[in-house]
């Protein structure tokens, strides 16, 4: 009857303590999420911007799908690299599937069209905006894109947030390629989902509370990146 | 570095100049022709078509049709500058702003600092050097606009109906700045839709409607006795 206020007076204790089983899952989601942030960040920042500047055929495909890949189901971003990195699979050679590695791969795959698609969107914005200025300024395509990522600096920070939120939520994807392994590739998520179906809630609550207290960090961040900004830059 | 080559952009010569966008045309047939040192005013009805004259000459559009050229090139020259209906500026400081556009034409170091500061005196803005550009205020914002442009020392200087947002004080400032940059020998060409304003600056005035370059006079006979019914007419309903 009252396993739910049980449950979450054991969670508390949990992470009160610093329990070291909960803080090395811990420790590993943000790892692999921050990871594949970067590298998302790597690709889909240069991506977004050179798709709103640049002027090549295919450019308005090329922004369809990637909004489109905003919405990959996770479930299916796994199948796809657990077949690319299986032992039969073309990637198979190297021998990471089910280790951090494949996830951080997955996760990737996952948030870069997010990050690219959004950042797209923010610096076609800007680009709009600030083209025809820029083009009498002299500057060429490459340094106005250059330019418009860092005017846009503080929208493209609240991108990669999303992108991180996204990474560290999501649990299809490093399920399938992570395998859940209990002290290997067991992040929160896949804690959480395995922990309830044993049956062992507190652990399940505790990190479902650091996982809420991340995601809601997340966004105070943002909120607080983007007034900042709008009062000191305009 | 230091000081400009001679005269390369001027004269601006523009030769049957036609600019479509899509099925529309925006200007058609337009000769004219930006001679060195004069204050030329571009005025007319809204939608005549005098922003897509001063892109065209500045060459930020391409004629669809006839041909701009500069000091006899075709080559889109280097020693102009444009500044906006709304300052475009970038989120840095005012002071950055300047040196940002100073570095696209190479120009940096003590060179580029000497020139900011100039600058930013000129527009009278040296105490708000730091301050980030897009919290100013509209008439500053247009102002550091004007002091970027005139950084690049340009021979040519277009403005696009600079004053249109701003107030009656910050409309005179942005006056007397142009004036006082005409006075150093850069070529003015503006286009507005405040005829007492072009009154008090313009050398001559471009008049334009639907598209077309109805009247291009010295600016006491344009607005003394119009050569044309739609010029005249233009006038006419200004004063009502």
């Amino acid at each position: 009857m009252n396993s739910f206020s049980e449950s979450l007076v054991v969670a508390a204790s949990l992470v009160s303590h610093f329990d070291p089983n909960l803080l090395e899952i811990v420790e590993l989601s943000l790892r692999v999420s921050l990871t594949a942030t970067l590298a998302s960040s790597i690709l889909g920042l240069p991506l977004g911007a050179a798709i709103a500047v640049g002027r090549f055929p295919g450019g308005q495909v090329l922004t369809v799908l990637l909004n489109s890949l905003m919405g990959l189901p996770p479930v299916v971003v796994g199948l796809v690299v657990y077949l690319l990195l299986s032992h039969a699979g073309p990637l198979g050679a190297l021998g990471i599937l089910f280790t951090p590695a494949a996830m951080v791969v997955a996760q990737t795959i996952l948030i870069t069209p997010i990050i690219a698609a959004l950042s797209r969107q923010i610096v076609a914005d800007a680009w709009g905006e600030y083209r025809e200025q820029l083009v009498s300024l002299g500057a060429r395509t490459f340094r106005a894109a250059l330019t418009l990522i860092w005017d846009t600096r503080f929208s493209l920070v609240t991108v990669l947030l999303a992108g991180f939120g996204r990474a560290i939520a999501e649990v299809g994807a490093v399920m399938i390629v992570g395998g859940n392994i209990d002290g290997v590739t067991r992040v929160m998520t896949t804690t959480i989902a395995l922990e309830t179906s044993k049956g062992d809630l507190p652990l399940a609550l505790a990190l479902g509370l650091v996982l809420i207290t991340i995601v809601v960090v997340l966004n105070a961040a943002t909120q607080g990146i983007r007034e900042w900004a709008r009062r000191r830059y305009g | 570095m230091a000081e400009p080559s001679p005269v390369a952009s001027l004269p601006i010569v523009c030769s049957g100049g036609e600019v479509r966008i899509g099925q529309t045309r925006i200007l058609s047939s337009i000769n004219l022709t930006i001679e060195p040192g004069t204050s030329t005013f571009v005025i007319g009805p809204n939608g005549s078509g005098k922003s897509t004259l001063l892109r065209l000459l500045h060459g930020l559009l391409a004629p669809s049709q006839g041909a701009v050229t500069w000091g006899g090139r075709v080559g889109p020259p280097v020693r102009q500058a444009m500044v906006f209906q709304r300052a475009v500026l970038l989120r840095r400081s005012a002071a950055a702003n300047i040196r940002y556009a100073l570095r696209l034409v190479g120009i940096v170091g003590a060179e580029a600092r000497k020139r900011i500061d100039d600058a930013l005196a000129e527009v009278g803005l040296k105490a708000l050097a730091q301050r980030s550009a897009r919290v100013l205020s509209g008439g500053e914002q247009q102002r550091l606009a004007l002091a970027r442009a005139w950084a690049l020392r340009p021979e040519v200087l277009f403005l696009d109906e600079p004053t249109a947002s701003l107030d009656p004080k910050a409309t005179r400032a942005v006056e007397d700045i142009v004036r006082g940059i005409h006075a150093r020998g850069t070529t003015i060409v503006m286009s507005t839709h405040n005829l007492p304003q072009a009154k008090r600056l313009a050398g001559s005035v471009v008049f334009l409607d639907e598209g077309r370059l109805v009247e291009h006079s010295p600016a006491h006979e344009f607005f003394a006795s119009p050569r044309t019914p739609e010029a005249a007419a233009f006038l006419e309903g200004e004063r009502l």
